[in-house]
């Protein structure tokens, strides 16, 4: 019984440490921009795209596989930020000052953009993501078993939330972010460059995307055009469970969420699965709207 | 940092999302109209022929093996003369593996193409969804491979050239018992395809006759990715056989996973397995497993290898059981349409409702009253990165 316990926590936080990489990417956006990037799960599933292609080239020239899994990550990262950026200076840029709904119209706009440009370019038709490092058991007494793919999804996720957490925290380019989030109009008199930030903001977010679909990819070696759509749609209930615009909440919330799905599938029904997921969203927003670490800030007048 | 106008923005948000979320889930259109098959009789030179599957999606081998083997019919027909001097053109349309778009397409064949008889689908869910389209419009539809009883369900003029789940199920507990001699199984099935459903209660009734122990009875969705919750909950019991009836896209990652999670049970599925995709997937996972199918390149009769012969000097490739049924499908309906008293879709009805011991690839078959054949089952294993190895043949 502890041991079944123990698998699904491990089950658990392997899943939501992806679900947290990418509602950091929303939550980031929403708090710089307050507008919901829908586009970001595409840029997920581009992310997984390109390093199934990477992968091709890649593997022949480069015969150590933690080289290689770790160029591959870089490369995806690189090509989400592009992505990304284009994405911004091409629809939303032009739209800044805009009403919010416009943004939000134009975000799902792209969103479906993607999705349907990834099913002409890629196929509707599966692919099959390349193990990148065999699969290697660490740990398997009394029944509990943790692979290094597991072990690789959650070190990984750490350390970007880490390397994340620093910036924003401890570096200038960060101090700017928080000013730009509580205020943009103060903070552009203030002398920060906001459209430096915001571009910032979108190539945080967007590499954490990609670094993410590196990581999905490598767990469940099934990529299609609209693998996405779910992905996007359980990392933004995270970032909204944890409070959207709070970097630990995002972080957080993906792990929680992770876990309940696991102990939900577990002991009541896989049925349950997205039925939980969107059951969340439905609570928190009846009893705590500003999340887990949100809050609520008057408006002024 | 949330501003109290921006509370609402992300209540709006959020209701978007999950409207989203809705819309993506699909729905199946019903069409209210009603129309005679009148104007569906052959007339010209020609005898229309419609087909739809999954030609793209996650299904989309199914489709494409099936499109081969009734394309290759077809032009021996034809080369040979067609049928009472006529032609037989195939008009052939892509559903993407959605339900919603079969029903679409169909009643753009039979209403805008005027086709006289259907070929199609593979998979239960769409053939069900389509098949009721068929019905209504009177004009006939055979299905090369939806092996779940609903199927011909639909209404009389619903056929199909395979045999059905609570068979298919049975075939794999009866393989289980006397051939692995196994007695401790555990279930795992897609909830959300029908097809898996039919499979497994089949496969749980008929394990549990024969003296077998059910340990496990848990489910999954189409399109989940992940299964290590549900597995870790199957391997607390210990099972000796792992039952897995659900399409190759998801039995490959069920696979890999369980292998992951130590789970060493025999794999055992139906003919969902079949396609060159689960070795690639599954990887080394799914070899050692067992499956159900309509038929096995490597049985040595004239017919089977008849057709082997000439479908790889058409194609460059082993057909699959799915390219075998969409060419019997085919060669059942050009056969009943030679008997029929007219070119109409009625009498093509009736000619294939009497469709008895006709000798196709996947076996002899008959047409029985439900409009399902009756017809032998294979069981074959996986050896080896898209290989499967001919194991033994179950008689009805």
């Amino acid at each position: 019984m502890l041991q079944a316990f123990l698998q699904n926590i491990i089950n658990g936080l392997a899943q939501g440490s992806v679900y947290a990489l990418v509602a950091l990417g929303y939550t980031m956006v929403y708090g710089v921009l307050q507008f919901i990037n829908f586009a970001h799960s595409d840029i997920f599933m581009l992310g997984a795209f390109s390093g199934y292609y990477l992968a091709k080239w890649l593997s022949p020239a480069i015969q150590n596989p933690m080289l290689l899994m770790v160029s591959i990550i870089l490369g995806s990262m690189a090509f989400c930020v592009a992505v990304g950026l284009t994405v911004e200076r091409i629809a939303y840029r032009p739209l800044r000052g805009a009403p919010r709904l416009n943004v939000l119209i134009t975000a799902i706009g792209v969103s479906l953009f993607l999705e349907n440009l990834g099913q002409i370019i890629f196929g509707a038709d599966p692919q099959v993501f390349p193990a990148l490092i065999p699969t290697r058991s660490l740990l398997e007494g009394d029944g509990l078993v943790l692979n290094n793919i597991q072990l690789t999804v959650v070190l990984v996720s750490l350390i970007l939330m880490g390397v994340l957490h620093w910036i924003v925290r401890h570096t200038k380019l960060g101090i700017a972010m928080r000013a730009v989030s509580f205020d943009i109009e103060v903070a552009n008199l203030m002398g920060i460059p906001t459209d430096t930030i915001i571009i910032f903001t979108f190539t945080i977010g967007s590499s954490l995307a990609g670094a993410a679909s590196i990581l999905y990819g490598l767990s469940y070696p099934k990529i299609e055009p609209l693998l996405g759509m779910m992905i996007g749609l359980k990392a933004f209930v995270a970032a909204v469970f944890g409070g959207i615009g709070s970097i630990l909440g995002a972080a957080v919330g993906g792990i929680v969420l992770g876990l309940a799905e696991s102990f939900t599938v577990y002991y009541i029904s896989s049925t349950f699965r997205d039925a939980i997921a969107f059951g969340i969203l439905i609570l928190i927003l009846l009893f705590r709207p500003a999340g887990l670490f949100g809050t609520f800030r008057r408006e002024k007048v | 940092m949330i501003t109290s106008a921006s509370r609402t923005t992300v209540k709006i948000l959020s209701f978007v999302g999950c409207v989203l979320f809705i819309l993506n889930s699909g729905c199946v259109k019903k069409d209210g109209t009603t129309g005679g098959s009148s104007s569906n009789v052959a007339t010209g030179n020609e005898i229309l022929v419609g087909e739809f599957g999954s030609m793209t999606g996650s299904e989309s081998t199914f489709g494409v093996s099936t499109h081969k083997g009734i394309l290759m019919a077809l032009d021996e027909v034809n080369k040979a003369g067609g049928v009472k001097g006529k032609k037989i053109q195939l008009k052939n349309y892509d559903d993407q593996g959605q339900a919603s778009e079969a029903v679409t397409i169909v009643t753009k064949l039979i209403t805008q193409d005027k086709v006289s008889l259907l070929l199609g689908e593979v998979a239960s869910s769409r053939s069900i969804a389509a098949g009721a389209v068929a019905q209504q419009y009177k004009v006939p539809m055979v299905s090369p491979s939806s092996t779940n009883p609903k199927v011909t369900q639909v209404g009389d003029y619903i056929f199909r050239v395979c045999f059905i789940d609570p068979f298919q199920g049975s075939v794999m507990a009866r393989f289980a018992i006397n051939n692995l001699k196994l007695k401790k199984a555990a279930v795992f099935r897609d909830i959300k395809a029908d097809y898996s459903v039919g499979l497994a209660n089949f496969f749980v009734d008929e394990y549990k006759k024969m003296g077998g122990e059910v340990v496990a009875d848990v489910s999954y969705a189409s399109g989940d990715m992940d299964f290590k919750s549900q597995l870790t909950s199957i391997k607390g019991k210990n099972p000796d056989v792992l039952f897995v009836p659900g399409y190759y896209t998801e039995v490959g990652l069920v696979a890999r996973q369980a292998r992951e999670l130590g789970l060493k049970a025999v794999l055992l599925g139906g003919d969902g397995w079949d396609s060159e995709k689960l070795t690639e997937i599954g990887g080394d996972a799914v070899v050692g497993g067992y499956f159900s199918n309509h038929y096995s390149h490597e049985d040595q009769s004239p017919v089977v290898q008849n057709f082997v012969a000439q479908f790889k000097a058409r194609y460059g490739e082993v057909p699959s059981g799915l390219a075998a049924q969409g060419y019997d499908a085919a060669m059942v309906a050009v056969d009943a349409m030679k008997r029929a008293s007219e070119l109409s879709p009625k009498a093509f009805r009736e000619a294939l409702a009497q469709t008895k011991n006709f000798q196709g690839v996947t076996g002899m078959i008959t047409i029985n009253e439900e409009r399902n054949a009756v017809k032998p089952a294979v069981v074959l294993k996986v050896v080896g990165p898209q290989k499967f190895s001919y194991v033994t043949t179950i008689n009805p």
